[in-house]
């Protein structure tokens, strides 16, 4: 489904070389490493944010590389969610479905699906200011899950949240990707919520992205865990 | 420190009181009444708010354009954006009026404008505005250029990746949060335009009751001795800037404290 084919990018000073992995259809990613090291300029390359310098990213068997970032399909959380502020809940749920001039009711249809499957139907009417963390999360999710994406990509969505509300928004996002089939890469630096999320876990190193075998990922969340 | 800052508020405010004193109620409504001074304070009003409004319309995107990308030459249209703010306004009228009237072959611009097009432009209204508008945009696009550096640019990379354009993700989402910061750089332009002596006396000239906007009836009341009707548009003037200044200060857009 995603596929980074030798993939180079530069970002000022910071580069990335040849970085090349591959996530299934349907499956749940996770990608690690320290701050600094790429990966949300690996997101954004994904997204169609950022320029590559050479390679190739595929996404459902097609080469996206100079795609813009409206026709691949995908739906992005970044780390500060990136909220619109001018806009009421509601607003935030229908624009992609304005965006791609579906039918009214089709639209009405959808955010409330979607209002309904995020717990936030309470919430439509109000504007973002206000919202709490977990709130907003949802809001956000919500945002790029509107338009049936394809690709799911989402960079530290649970950083910013308490411990209840994180492990809330995590059962959440196991359940939404389960249900709707999409594929997810995810950006966390938390070990045990890549544990509790992931289908495949990778790992950037030194410019390079590795996937860690079941014992690797088994023993960096323990050394992550407080006891250990 | 603070004996510094009072002594400069406490010369503003001795400024305006010392023109309140000069001039009594009377000799303020006289002058007020005077059919020439009347129409420069039409005039005032009217190319002021043309400048302004011709100011956002170019700031708006001009600003967007400097905050938001990185290209060739982008220092140099930066640069070249700021010199109407450092040049003394003098040479900016003088620099317009040789624009207007230099000479490409057998091609001059002015005589274009006025035989080909039929819209003189030198020593006419039009020329007011332009002068006006010339000085007051660069503090517009300045003024625009900080509203777009102060929101946040991952909002229109999140609705460019749920289907937007670059145009309609400033569009839908950029422009919707720069209301303040316009608000702020149209009122900022319009006070600039309001200011401009010097490229309007030179470009425009100041014929009463044809290009005379009220910052040149100071200068012709004072050149011809009527030092009471100087005063008192004088005071005119510092109102309508006290205006502006407080719809400023309401908007509380930060931009200018």
């Amino acid at each position: 489904m995603i596929e980074f084919q030798k993939v180079c990018i530069r970002a000022g000073d910071f580069q990335l070389k040849d970085v090349s992995f591959e996530i299934g259809s349907g499956q749940y990613a996770v990608l690690m490493g320290r701050t600094g090291r790429g990966k949300t300029t690996i997101l954004e390359s994904l997204c169609g944010l950022r320029r590559v310098q050479s390679g190739k990213i595929m996404i459902r068997g097609m080469d996206v590389t100079d795609w813009p970032p409206g026709d691949r399909e995908i739906g992005y959380v970044p780390q500060d969610l990136a909220l619109f502020p001018t806009f009421s809940v509601a607003e935030h749920l229908k624009f992609a479905l304005h965006l791609r001039r579906f039918h009214a009711t089709q639209i009405e249809h959808r955010v409330s699906e979607l209002a309904e499957m995020l717990s936030i139907t309470h919430l439509l009417k109000r504007q973002i200011e206000g919202l709490s963390g977990g709130e907003s999360q949802r809001v956000a999710l919500g945002r790029a899950l509107s338009f049936r994406p394809t690709v799911l990509l989402l960079d530290e969505p649970l950083s910013a949240l308490d411990a209840e509300t994180r492990e809330e928004i995590q059962a959440l996002l196991r359940t939404l990707t389960d249900n709707t089939g999409v594929t997810t890469l995810h950006i966390t630096h938390n070990a045990a919520e890549a544990t509790a999320l992931a289908d495949r876990r990778f790992h950037i190193v030194d410019g390079q992205v590795t996937e860690e075998s079941v014992n690797q990922a088994e023993q960096a969340s323990r050394s992550d865990s407080p006891a250990g | 420190m603070s004996g510094i800052s009072s002594c400069f508020i406490l010369l503003i405010v001795l400024l305006i009181a010392a023109d309140l004193m000069f001039t009594s109620f009377e000799d303020f409504r006289a002058a007020v009444m005077k059919p020439e001074i009347q129409s420069a304070f039409r005039l005032t009003i009217l190319s002021c708010t043309i400048a302004a409004l011709l100011s956002i319309w170019v700031a708006t995107p001009l600003g967007y354009l400097l905050s938001r990308y990185r290209f060739p030459g982008r220092l140099l249209i930066d640069t070249i954006v700021d010199i109407p703010i450092v040049l003394p306004p003098l040479v900016l009228g003088l620099s317009l009026l040789i624009l207007f009237h230099l000479p490409f072959g057998n091609w001059e611009l002015e005589a274009w404008l006025r035989d080909d097009v039929g819209f003189p432009v030198t020593y006419r209204w039009p020329a007011v505005i332009l002068a006006q508008f010339s000085v007051s945009c660069a503090f517009a696009v300045r003024t625009m250029r900080v509203t777009f550096d102060q929101i946040n640019p991952r909002a229109e990379d999140v609705a460019r990746t749920l289907g937007c354009t670059r145009g309609q993700a400033f569009l839908q989402i950029a422009l919707p949060q720069s209301w303040r910061g316009m608000i702020a750089a149209t009122t900022i332009a319009w006070a600039r335009a309001l200011g401009e002596f010097g490229p309007i006396l030179v470009f425009a000239g100041a014929t009463r009751m044809r290009t005379e906007v009220l910052s040149t009836t100071v200068f012709l009341e004072l050149s011809i001795g009527q030092l009471n009707a100087a005063v008192a548009v004088s005071l005119l003037m510092v109102a309508m800037a006290v205006v502006v200044l407080v719809v400023l200060r309401v908007l509380g857009t930060g931009l200018t404290s």
